[in-house]
């Protein structure tokens, strides 16, 4: 088989636990003193990427996090080494990112550095939009397999189960590949202090994103956000009788 | 006329087309429109633009005979090839772009199912246009509402792209339905194969049951069911009682309790029926995406202080009295689930 130099993209979201807030002026999620971490999905792309390892060896030549963000993304690339991955590459930009961007310089990357698998997550929690893996795999003209549950490795070629409506399908393909990840295709492990101490001498590079000489302007310009419209009522029932009893006033059973 | 329309575009992709023409990709199965995507459809034509809709694999014949009268169809592109009847993002996205470039359209549909999030994106870049992900609103031709941050926030966003590809959150528009028009149908000849990825097998999930997705009542359990026997005994019975479709949480999902893709929540399916029963489910931020915009909300915890009741709104900055509660449940059960889950099922039945 050809040897893996695998590239992992880790975005820094606010943290998942948390629930965010519009600002006041209707611009944009408050993040100011709200705790970031790595995006789930993007956690669960690089623990794919150590276990890839662990099963292939030396098939594997090199893991390589990058983030595309503000230099506080540095953080989350701390922890995708401290995970396993051998160095990290920071895209500096205050620019907001939309998904193509993050495509377009991800593209970059992939033919700077010569990788020819990148797992990304499905998407991020934050903007929900999942598209920056299908996107990187139509602009580099690779194939995708998106929302993996299972990855395999057999007779030199990939072999994913992914998530799709109403089950599960496996689609085979060879590298160079885009594989997204779904929830349950792994469990990301803990970072150990050791693990930590020794992300701290693998190396992050850093360029700004504006010295790689691609248009991230935006396309979508956004107007305003809201809170969601609130739920009104609601109240407890005491029993089994008063609950039925309710949801035949409302007309939600006969 | 038209070639010279089309070349005129080619040559200055950047600038908003004079003419406004909307595609909608139709995913079906089993002979069947996906529902999702006739919501889409819906969507599609509320721009009043002229509706194409494109229709593919080796049953599209057929389907596009079922097209023809759908309410604000003016024309259905028909690609009769096998090749795409997995959906396999390389060779529908190849189909899309070619469509779409020569139909010169301004706006291209498709549900956010999962073929919709696979392949659309491909072909927006390939198109080097931003996306609109799961749309739950269209304001104008260029503005759009989408939910972020697992539906706690709402963004309304105008695209500066000649060419807006769309996705459609299905729960937000009502399905498109037969009318009286008579659309045309053009067969067209697809691109080769790309053959980069081989589709192997799938293993879906048949039932009997509505599909979640569109069911119009959603019985959902959680961790507190604790087991599969469980969710079996007491959760499917409510649903048979009901005639509705079963849902789970991620915790139940993750335990074994249901199959994965009956998940509901921000990374599952997106479900808003006129009656949403939880079931053991504590309500997380994840879970509420999910479902928090169906009609009706009955949740049944022993838990009195689970956020499916209700969860606090502290809105930052402002002081918030304890009053203004943001409910999620219409109405709340504090019992055992083992207890009044049965007692509903069995005073539903009689």
């Amino acid at each position: 088989m050809s040897s893996l130099k695998i590239l992992i993209p880790v975005k820094r979201v606010i943290d998942h636990a948390i629930r965010p807030r519009v600002n006041r002026a209707q611009t944009a999620v408050e993040t100011a003193n709200v705790k970031m971490s790595m995006n789930p999905f993007c956690a669960i792309a690089m623990e794919e990427a150590v276990r890839l390892r662990e099963i292939l060896k030396e098939n594997v030549s090199e893991i390589i996090a990058v983030s595309a963000g503000p230099a506080k993304s540095a953080d989350i690339l701390r922890t995708a080494m401290g995970m396993g991955a051998d160095r990290s590459i920071l895209i500096e930009t205050d620019q907001e990112l939309e998904p193509l961007a993050v495509a377009k310089l991800l593209k970059k990357l992939v033919q700077d550095e010569g990788c020819n698998l990148v797992i990304l997550g499905k998407q991020a929690i934050d903007d929900d939009c999942s598209q920056t893996g299908q996107m990187l795999a139509g602009l580099l003209n690779w194939p995708q397999c998106t929302c993996a549950a299972k990855v395999e490795f057999k007779d030199d070629k990939f072999r994913v189960t992914r998530e799709i409506d109403g089950g599960q399908e496996i689609i085979a393909a060879n590298v160079p590949l885009i594989i997204t990840t779904d929830l349950r295709l792994n469990e990301p492990r803990l970072v150990s202090l050791p693990n930590i101490m020794k992300a701290k001498k693998k190396p992050i590079k850093s360029i700004k994103a504006e010295d790689l000489g691609i248009d991230i302007y935006p396309r979508l310009k956004t107007i305003k956000v809201t809170e969601p419209p609130a739920r009104k009522g609601g109240a407890k029932v005491k029993n089994v009788d008063e609950l039925i009893s309710r949801l035949k006033e409302v007309g939600a059973i006969q | 006329m038209i070639t010279a329309r089309y070349v005129s575009v080619l040559c200055k992709p950047k600038t908003a087309s004079r003419f406004a023409a909307t595609l909608a990709f139709l995913e079906h199965q089993h002979s069947l429109f996906n529902p999702a995507s006739l919501s889409a459809l819906t969507a599609a034509c509320s721009l009043k633009h002229p509706v194409t809709v494109l229709v593919t694999g080796s049953q599209a014949g057929n389907i596009a005979k079922q097209a023809v009268n759908l309410e604000g169809v003016a024309k259905i592109l028909c690609v009769e090839d096998s090749q795409y009847d997995k959906g396999l993002p390389e060779n529908l996205a190849n189909l899309l772009v070619q469509v779409i470039k020569t139909g010169n359209f301004s706006h291209v549909f498709s549900a956010h199912s999962a073929t919709g999030k696979n392949v659309m994106p491909r072909v927006s870049a390939l198109l080097d246009v931003q996306q609109l992900s799961d749309i739950t609103a269209i304001l104008d031709d260029n503005t759009f509402t989408r939910p972020i941050y697992a539906g706690n926030a709402i963004l309304t966003t105008q695209s500066q792209d000649p060419i807006k590809v769309i996705t459609v959150r299905a729960t937000s528009f009502t399905a498109a339905k037969p009318g009286d028009s008579q659309a045309s149908v053009e067969h067209i000849q697809s691109p080769q194969s790309s053959q980069q990825s081989e589709w192997i097998s799938e293993n879906l999930a048949f039932t009997e049951r509505p599909d979640l997705g569109s069911a119009s009542r959603v019985v959902s359990g959680g961790r507190a069911v604790k087991t599969k026997d469980n969710f079996d005994k007491v959760i499917v019975p409510l649903a048979d009682a009901l005639g509705a479709a079963i849902g789970a949480s991620r915790a139940a999902v993750d335990a074994g309790y249901a199959d994965n893709s009956l998940q509901v929540g921000q990374t599952g399916k997106i479900v808003a029926p006129e009656l949403y029963i939880a079931v053991g489910i504590s309500g997380a931020i994840q879970h509420l995406a999910g479902m928090k915009d169906s009609k009706t909300i009955v949740a049944i915890n022993k838990d009195a202080d689970a956020p499916i009741f209700q969860i606090s709104l502290p809105i930052p900055y402002i002081h918030v009295a304890c009053t203004d509660l943001e409910y999620v449940a219409d109405f709340g059960l504090v019992a055992d689930l083992f207890e009044a889950v049965p007692e509903l099922t069995e005073k539903l039945k009689s």
